[in-house]
């Protein structure tokens, strides 16, 4: 447990010490990751049109590794977590990790994977 | 400034007493008078949840009984449970965190006071609202866990269920939003010097609850809210015929359920963990294993869930992984024991009501904590589940430990609270016939249990070998009430005639005990910079802190700068060459000087009436829901909109006023 | 201080101790946003449990209509096609997208209030915490737009909340996004009445940066939405 790393020096004002801090991206970042979300988007929705990929092993994958590329580039860039004290960081981390592993728990115990693909169970 | 380590002769008068109209209890936003109305308002449910005890073991007391019908019987043990884990534990452990974290942190109140007080009208509105439920005799009826599809309309169709839905959710609320509150109180607002590391167990451990809270409400909310939209909307979360999953509902509700059981055994954890090195006068036996027990208590939480649900049939993997995660879990709550037992160890002991408390904790807990594990093993769970050998364990582990702890924690923390001891007779007769009443009442419910009396039936035939057992519990629950009686007449009766206290009154080593008791309203007139875990004991007993870690001369962490001549307010250090670290960062013991928050120009927040307001107004959007199943729905649009509307525009008024008067 | 405390009037001071004011907060960091990061940890557990729900019951309606099958006799008297409309939901998705960039830079403009005034006509834009705050405010009103007509639509072709397990959890799930993101919208226009009162600055950065993160969070959820409920077959 970091328990000394959360204390910053005092000596940090204003900004900083607000949470936000100067090395903060700018419009240039901004823009380029908006870019970068629509043309993910934009792929995942291509590939939805494609009924032979549809129907490969690599279609649920690369969706679900596309959305979390999306999630964690808005989480980073946007909510700058990246940038921003790591306190944060682990508020939002923790959670989300447990909320993964009872979503997967859940699908588990519910038979999800092995309806779908049978080769799990 | 005071160094001190003598404690000043105590003058009630002298300390600040501020305002005591009706009016200065229903804008506070102070955290030790929120506490206390906490502490009343959860004694009240508490009794009103024994009252129902007693008349289930009653009922229970000899074969064939009728006492009770039913379905009155249905809606006791269901309220009985709801109201003591709802109204009754949760609710005083919250009376904990609001009156101690600070003053255990060294701060002046939590981060957002009015947030503070609207927790609490909330819990105060859910509670009233729940028990409403008693007037229009429709009092919930589906146990305290609310199995679907046996609650949805099909099945139960009255308001009863319909009362426990929107109730939990209304509590909920209170709960999340004290929990957002806690958090940041602890993260944020420290004294200087108070590392993580230093905090007192009992901040430790409240400290992870919230984070419980925060992670498994939002769950039962959504559980519930799926319950809500079957039967107002007509949804089918829970209609079988639709094809719905009848385990649904277990698995959400567990995912809460099993999180909540820690919510409601830490904060007595940490209760016992102050108690315990105080009148053993050692400091804590394994400070950071202590944490670190407690933080993968909370984690492996969150992962055992479906031990609950064995019976069901979750095929092997689900059973192994969860009879095993149930055992795992069993090992840094035995380290927690090992730990209390150790700090007692070689420790000069004094038997206190408190400690008496504490150590009954140790005790009953562990029972308790050994019959979990018994369950944890499917197989043995089968034979068990649902009988009164589970009553027996979870009684164990929330009377034997949460409410023993707390009675402890009552029993220390009076005298911070009030100025004057609970007397140590009474309370000795309140421990003794306690302890005794428990275990009368619940120890034989194990052979009741494994010779297979189910819970929840409302009467049972003779000749089952069930009689003994039965009459013996309702005994118990006797001697329980006459202890618990005392303890009412002591805590009415102490608080104008106890002993007075003083300034420190167990010799105990954390911060709330170095300010007057009670407490002026901004608690420290000087924030104190903390150079280790047991500030009041590197004054008063500096031999007994020598292994603690401390801030080392030169350490200029958090502007606690233990070398300097100056203390850090500017005044020359009087004691700058002794070798004391806590008197040298300033550390002293405040003496009651009768003046106010205004008087030493502290800002303090300005009393509100809106987190009231704006609590009633969500009760009232909450309420409108009901007239749905009376079939009038305008008035139940009428009652929605206009609770919305008294909440949303009581919520922009706190929220556009500042807090205090600018400065 | 005052100031930033004016708009949700909480203990948001932070780095200055004055002899007499507050102490220092003992991580330096705002209050405010510690509560604001806790609260998003705590919505990851209340999504969690609608997308299980989703997920669990996808597949189990004995009813159609069906996310991505049409439902033929003898299971619906009349046949139903596949009801989710994808190029109307990848817009939408877009929309939101792009709100989240209007949102960065209206919290830009607000920390950059106090410099002075760029030359160029782009660069002015950009500093227009009013422009890009409306901008967030629309995207997102047009994305719930898209929600009611979708909602509608759905109806029209016979899905409603009550219809299957589907429709239950599906309109749930969707609804409660849509309510956050209306919560949101409200916050937004809160933010954009105070910008024409009294003009947001510098010292608002940190209230206009918790509905930022507010909004962005109610974003990556529906990022998550869109490929488990929408794409994922
Ligand atoms: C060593 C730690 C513990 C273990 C291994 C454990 C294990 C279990 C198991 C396996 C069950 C399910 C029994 C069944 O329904 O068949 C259970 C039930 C229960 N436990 Fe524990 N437990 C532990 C600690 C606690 C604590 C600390 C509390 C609360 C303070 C608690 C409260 C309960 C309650 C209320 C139930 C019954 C729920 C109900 O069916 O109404 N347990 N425990
Ligand atoms: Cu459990």
């Amino acid at each position: 447990m970091a328990h000394d790393t959360q204390h910053e020096p005092h000596a940090n004002v204003d900004h900083t010490a607000m949470g936000i801090t100067h090395e903060h991206p700018t419009w240039s970042t901004y823009w380029k990751v908006a870019v970068v979300l629509t043309l993910i988007t934009a792929v995942e929705v291509w590939i939805y049109y494609i009924p032979s990929f549809v129907a490969s092993r690599a279609f649920v994958p690369s969706l679900l590794i596309m959305s979390a590329v999306k999630f964690a580039t808005v989480v980073m860039f946007y909510m700058h977590l990246r940038y921003d004290h790591k306190l944060f960081r682990a508020l939002f981390t923790a959670p989300l990790i447990i909320a993964i592993i009872t979503i997967v728990g859940l699908l588990f115990l519910f038979g999800y994977f092995s309806h779908r693909t049978g080769a799990l169970l | 400034m005071a160094t001190t380590a003598t404690a000043p002769a105590y003058a009630p008068t002298e300390s600040y007493v501020g305002e005591s109209g009706i009016w200065s209890w229903l804008t506070t936003v102070d955290h030790k008078r929120i506490g206390t109305l906490y502490l009343f308002t959860s004694l009240f449910f508490f009794l009103v949840g024994g009252v129902e005890a007693g008349m289930i073991r009653a009922q229970l007391a000899g074969p064939n009984k009728d006492l009770f019908s039913a379905d009155l019987y249905n809606q006791l043990f269901t309220m009985h449970g709801t109201t003591m884990i709802f109204l009754g534990v949760m609710p005083l452990s919250a009376a904990f965190f609001n009156y101690l974290i600070p003053l255990q942190i060294g701060a002046r109140d939590v981060a957002f006071p009015r947030l503070n007080a609207f927790s609490y009208w909330v819990f105060l509105l859910g509670g009233i609202f729940m028990n409403f439920s008693w007037i229009i005799g429709a009092a919930p009826n589906g146990g305290w866990f609310g199995y679907a599809p046996l609650t949805t309309m099909q099945y139960s169709a009255g308001l009863n269920i319909d009362f426990w839905v929107i109730g939990l959710q209304i509590l909920g609320v209170s709960s999340l939003a004290a929990a957002f509150n806690f958090i940041t109180t602890v993260i944020n607002m420290r004294a200087p010097g108070m590392n993580l590391m230093r905090m007192p167990m009992f901040t430790w451990n409240a400290f992870i609850v919230q984070f419980l809270l925060v992670l498994a409400f939002p769950v039962i909310t959504i559980a519930l809210v799926f319950l809500q939209f079957d039967r107002f909307f007509g949804t089918n979360f829970y209609t079988m015929a639709a094809g719905a999953d009848p385990l649904l509902w277990q698995h959400l509700f567990w995912i809460f359920g099993h999180p909540e059981v820690y919510i409601l055994i830490l904060p007595a954890f940490g209760l016992v963990s102050e108690i315990i090195p105080t009148f053993s006068r050692k400091p804590i036996f394994g400070y950071p294993v202590m944490v670190y027990a407690t933080m993968l208590i909370a984690f492996l939480g969150f992962g055992v869930w479906a031990h609950h649900m064995f019976a069901v049939g979750m095929g092997p993997i689900g059973d192994t992984v969860f009879g095993v995660t149930t055992m795992l879990i069993a090992i840094p709550t035995g380290v927690k024991i090992f730990n209390w037992i150790f700090t007692m160890w070689g420790g000069s002991l004094r038997f206190t009501t408190a400690m008496k408390f504490a150590i009954g904790l140790v005790a009953l807990f562990t029972i308790g904590g050994i019959s979990g594990v018994m369950h944890a093993s499917p197989p043995a769970d089968l034979q068990q589940t649902d009988t009164y050998f589970v009553v027996a364990h979870f009684h164990y582990v929330l009377f034997g430990g949460s409410m023993m702890g707390i009675f402890g924690g009552i029993y220390y923390y009076y005298p911070k609270m009030t100025g004057r001891l609970l007397s140590e007779k009474l309370g000795s007769w309140h421990f003794w016939l306690m302890f005794i009443g428990m275990n009368l009442t619940f120890f034989p419910m194990h052979f009741s249990g494994l010779m297979g009396m189910p819970r929840r039936i409302y009467t049972y035939d003779a000749g089952q070998g069930w009689e003994l057992f039965n009459k013996l519990s309702t005994y118990g629950t006797g001697i329980l009430a006459v202890g618990l009686l005392i303890f009412v007449w002591n805590f009415f009766r102490s608080y104008s005639t106890g002993e007075i206290a003083g300034i420190v009154p167990w010799g105990a080593p954390t911060l709330e005990w170095s300010i007057p008791s009670p407490p002026p309203e901004y608690n420290f007139a000087r924030i104190p910079k903390v150079t280790s875990r047991l500030p009041l004991w590197d004054l008063t007993a500096p031999r007994l802190t020598r292994e603690v870690p401390h801030t080392e001369a030169g350490d200029k962490r958090l502007d606690v700068d233990v070398a300097s001549k100056h203390t850090a307010t500017g005044h020359p250090n009087p004691t700058a060459n002794a070798p004391r670290q806590g008197v040298e960062a300033g550390m002293h013991i405040e003496r009651a000087t009768g003046r106010t928050a205004r008087e030493l120009g502290i800002p303090m927040p300005n009393p509100t009436i809106k987190p009231l307001i704006c609590a009633l107004g969500m009760t009232i959007m909450f309420t409108g829901l009901l007239f749905i199943h009376v079939n009038r729905m305008p008035l139940a649009l009428a009652t929605m909109i206009g609770g919305a509307l008294l909440m949303t525009l009581s919520l922009y008024a706190w929220v556009l006023t500042p807090l205090e008067d600018a400065h | 201080m005052a100031h930033a405390s004016a708009l949700t009037g909480d203990h948001s001071h932070s780095a200055h101790d004055d002899a007499h004011g507050h102490p220092p907060t003992s991580t330096g960091l705002d209050n405010k946003k510690i509560a604001i990061w806790a609260f998003i940890g705590s919505e990851c557990m209340l999504f969690a449990s609608l997308i299980s729900t989703y997920l669990i019951y996808k597949g189990r309606s004995v009813v159609g209509p069906y996310p991505h099958d049409a439902c033929l006799p003898p299971q619906c008297s009349t046949p139903l096609k596949a009801i989710l409309n994808i190029p109307i939901t990848s817009a939408s998705t877009f929309v939101l997208l792009m709100s989240s960039l209007a949102m960065v830079l209206a919290l830009a403009a607000v920390e950059l209030k106090d410099q002075p005034m760029p030359s160029g006509w782009w660069s002015r834009r950009l500093r227009s915490s009013k422009l890009w705050l409306w901008m967030t405010a629309l995207l997102g009103i047009t994305f719930l737009g898209f929600q009611a007509f979708e909602f509608t639509s759905f109806v029209h072709e016979g899905l409603t909340i009550r219809t299957n397990l589907f429709g239950s959890s599906f309109f749930t799930l969707t609804g409660f996004h849509g309510a956050h993101v209306t919560a949101g919208v409200l916050w937004l226009l809160t933010l954009l009445a105070i910008d024409y009162r009294r003009g947001l600055g510098p010292k608002d950065a940190i209230n206009v940066d918790l509905a930022a993160l507010y909004w962005h969070f109610v974003d990556v959820v529906w990022i998550a939405i869109f490929t488990l409920v929408y794409l994922i077959k």
